[in-house]
């Protein structure tokens, strides 16, 4: 029963990345954005499958935040649409939606006001968890993000950065989402901690058979995390698929050029990697 | 955030209860004086006469200039006070032509006000100059001021103003002085003494005369017209307070000009209070054994004390609980808040003296015209700093708070209010210092407080008693300011106080 349940997963896992229409959890229909005379981001089309990690990666002001925060209701498309689980993104239904997504800026967004359980319980608290469940998911998810409940007290400013990134995943996780948004969430450790916090997030992934969809500039943490990537320039996708098909099938000398530049970046990672 | 909810109804209830617990003014009638020490002596006569009938009285003491008191006569706040014929004929009830006491007395009955036979002096307007530059000079009369243009006027704001005054003055002699200058007619003595005015305006009565040795220059051209002090009464009083009216007539006659110069003396010079010497008076001249307000220096201080932080408790109160929803309304919708801003704005540029007699046709005399004008005067800093409190949130923090998928209420009552508290505090805490400040001016308009003494303390030239309410506002908007800092400690969280490493 089990081998056979992990066997479906996984060939189901693979059907989807390859073929992300198939069992699409997100999709972006001819979604445009401007900001003024800037196009942030040309019509778009974009699945992302169940279950996988997708990464979306570019240079900066390629429109890749701008797609997640699109995802998260931030900003509203000016055309197309967004459906999640075939549910339109609009007003009346975003509230429901957003707490099935869990989302971590690089920076944590914790709020420095609120304690490290205050942080991570406030949305449980808000929809009315008792106090028993809250605790239980708390010491469920510090044991999963390896945080020593001894920093439930804590305020942000009293943590390190690995650790507030920790406690912002936690945040995400509060009400087991079925889709995780991650904008640059290992931006800004430095490199020793960010490594380590690289195979964690890894193992919490696979662990959790979340949907992930990550946004990085760094191509190395791309092809370490993504089993899919979406490379995007200017507000266009450039080109998707496996890191592999990056590297050997490059659609455009863009492609290429990019790939060269971030070269030094992909070997350290891919030691750790499988 | 709890605490910050704590806080804010426990204020609200605090305020509520000092604005409905309703000022146990029981009075049957009011009596006004104007800003200048004899107005006072005079009111104060007045007072006492109405007590000791037994008739409960409020003495509104340095209400304001005559606009002021005259209009609180006509709209009942108070029920008498003593005017000048003159400043009747010529200023308040000019054009119409009033030239007999007869036809005054017509025209004021038209408003409902009675009027006694003159006391018994002349208080006109005069010039005055040091004794020792008219015999430099020769000077004798008005018209020998002709010849000196380099001369500095220094003339009371009143004086400069109105049609008796100034602009006539100069018309009739042909005066040719350029520098004139409005200045308090306390503090024109002191110009003269100093030497940098040459020529101030004053009343025939005044004690500092004969003090400073000063010369009275004739009005040669009979340019000013009589000054004779009157009472002036509603009307109705007759009937109201029969005794006391009657009482007001008896003093008709019975002050000459020396007589009022000397009480003056012995109030400016001797600093004896006005209770006491227009207790004095009475007892003599009118038999009347009269008991004055004998205030110990402590209780006026608590008096002084409780008026003004009412003052500022109700006021600031009330601009909180109005600025900050406000300054979220400001902070939420971008055109709006540019309005709310400007307005507020626009408030704040009003001169904070003429904000407070801009109340006084809207609300008349005393605390509610004061509270509303400081009220007014709180709102800016407080919309404002909740206003940046609220844009200058770090924008990754709201657009957590947002994909949490909390609604908009909680998201301000849990994130936003609680990371720019701070920032409001220190908006409430510079409305509290202004406010306190600024209330020294409800003095001016009866609402009492410790701009009072220093009101007083002006007109009588006395430090002591300026200090008196000029320490006392200092140490209480030092000892808010303390507060303030405490009530940071309360309102603000704990994980922004941290402050140290850089980060979320």
């Amino acid at each position: 029963m089990q081998s056979t349940g992990v066997d479906w997963n996984v060939s189901r896992l693979s059907l989807c990345v390859k073929y992300p229409t198939l069992c699409p959890m997100l999709a972006l229909d001819a979604v445009t954005k401007r900001y003024g005379l800037i196009e942030a981001l040309a019509p778009t089309d974009l699945q992302v499958g169940s279950g996988a990690t997708t990464v979306l990666i570019g240079p900066s002001g390629c429109g890749k935040s701008t797609i997640l925060r699109l995802i998260a209701g931030l900003i509203a498309p000016d055309q197309g649409r967004i459906t999640f689980e075939d549910i339109p993104l609009t007003p009346e239904n975003l509230p429901h939606l957003r707490r099935r997504m869990g989302y971590v800026i690089q920076e944590g967004g914790l709020f420095p006001h609120l304690t490290v359980r205050g942080n991570v319980s406030l949305v449980a608290r808000y929809i009315g968890w008792d106090s028993a469940r809250i605790e239980a998911r708390l010491r469920e998810l510090a044991d999963l993000v390896r945080l020593a409940p001894a920093l439930f007290e804590r305020f942000p400013l009293e943590l390190s950065g690995g650790q507030r990134q920790r406690v912002s995943l936690m945040r995400a996780l509060m009400l087991d989402p079925d889709l995780l948004l991650l904008d640059e969430p290992l931006g800004a450790l430095d490199p020793m901690i960010r490594y380590e916090l690289q195979q964690e997030l890894k193992q919490i992934f696979q662990r959790l058979h979340k949907t992930v969809l990550m946004v990085t500039h760094d191509l190395g943490e791309a092809a370490f995390f993504g089993d899919a990537l979406v490379l995007m320039r200017a507000g266009v996708i450039i080109q998707r698929g496996a890191a592999s098909d990056l590297l050997t099938q490059p659609a455009e000398p863009f492609v290429e050029d990019f790939i060269k530049a971030q070269r030094g970046s992909l070997q350290p990672v891919s030691k750790g990697a499988p | 955030m709890k605490r910050l909810q704590r806080v804010a109804i426990t204020l609200f209830a605090l305020i509520m209860g000092t604005t409905i617990a309703p000022a146990a003014d029981d009075v049957d009638m009011a009596i006004g004086s104007k800003t200048f020490t004899e107005s006072v002596i005079l009111g104060e006569m007045l007072t006492q006469i109405a007590r000791s009938s037994g008739v409960r009285t409020k003495y509104w003491r340095e209400l304001g200039g005559t606009r002021v008191v005259w209009n609180a006569l006509l709209t009942g706040e108070i029920d008498a006070y003593v005017e000048y014929t003159g400043t009747l004929m010529q200023e308040i009830l000019v054009g119409n032509g009033i030239r007999t006491p007869e036809e005054l007395a017509r025209a004021l009955a038209a408003h409902g006000i009675s009027m006694t036979k003159p006391l018994g002096f002349n208080n006109t307007y005069a010039m005055g100059i040091k004794e020792s530059l008219a015999l430099r000079h020769g000077l004798r009369s008005i018209s020998d001021l002709r010849n000196h243009p380099e001369f500095n006027f220094g003339f009371s704001s009143e004086f400069m103003d109105r049609a008796d005054g100034w602009p006539g003055l100069q018309q009739r002699y042909g005066l040719p002085q350029q520098k004139v200058r409005g200045i308090d007619h306390d503090l024109a003595y002191r110009g003269l003494e100093a030497g940098s005015l040459h020529v101030i305006d004053l009343y025939r009565t005044d004690a500092e005369i004969a003090y400073y040795g000063l010369r009275v220059l004739e009005d040669d051209l009979q340019y000013f017209p009589e000054y004779q002090a009157v009472i002036l009464y509603r009307t109705d009083l007759q009937r109201r307070a029969p005794e006391v009216a009657r009482s007001f007539h008896r003093l008709a006659g019975r002050i000459d000009a020396a007589t009022m110069a000397a009480m003056n003396a012995r109030v400016k010079l001797e600093r004896a209070p006005e209770s006491a010497v227009a207790a004095e008076f009475l007892r003599h001249s009118l038999g009347i054994a009269a008991v004055g307000d004998f205030e110990s220096a402590w209780q006026r201080l608590r008096r002084h004390t409780a008026e003004h932080l009412l003052l500022v408790a109700i006021s600031l109160g009330a601009a909180i609980f109005v600025s900050i929803p406000l300054g979220i309304i400001a902070a939420r919708r971008e055109r709006l808040g540019q309005i709310i801003l400007g307005v507020a704005g626009i408030l704040q540029t009003i001169p904070s003296l003429a904000l407070f007699v801009f109340m006084i046709p809207l609300l008349g005399i005393g605390g509610p015209p004061a509270v509303v004008a400081l009220f007014l005067y709180s709102l800016l800093p407080i919309i404002r700093n909740t206003y940046t409190g609220l844009k200058d949130i770090d924008p990754a923090l709201r657009d957590s708070a947002q994909v949490l998928g909390l609604p908009p209420t909680v998201q301000l009552w849990r994130i936003e209010l609680p990371l720019s508290a701070s920032t409001i505090l220190a908006g409430i805490k510079t409305s509290a210092v202004i406010n306190i400040g600024t209330a020294t001016l409800g003095a001016l308009i009866g609402a009492g407080g410790y701009g009072q003494p220093i009101l007083t303390g002006i007109r009588l030239d006395d430090i002591g008693l300026i200090l008196q309410g000029a320490v006392p506002a200092a140490a209480l908007a030092l000892l808010v300011q303390g507060g303030f800092e405490l009530a940071e400690r309360a309102v603000v969280p704990r994980g922004l106080r941290l402050g140290g490493t850089s980060g979320t």
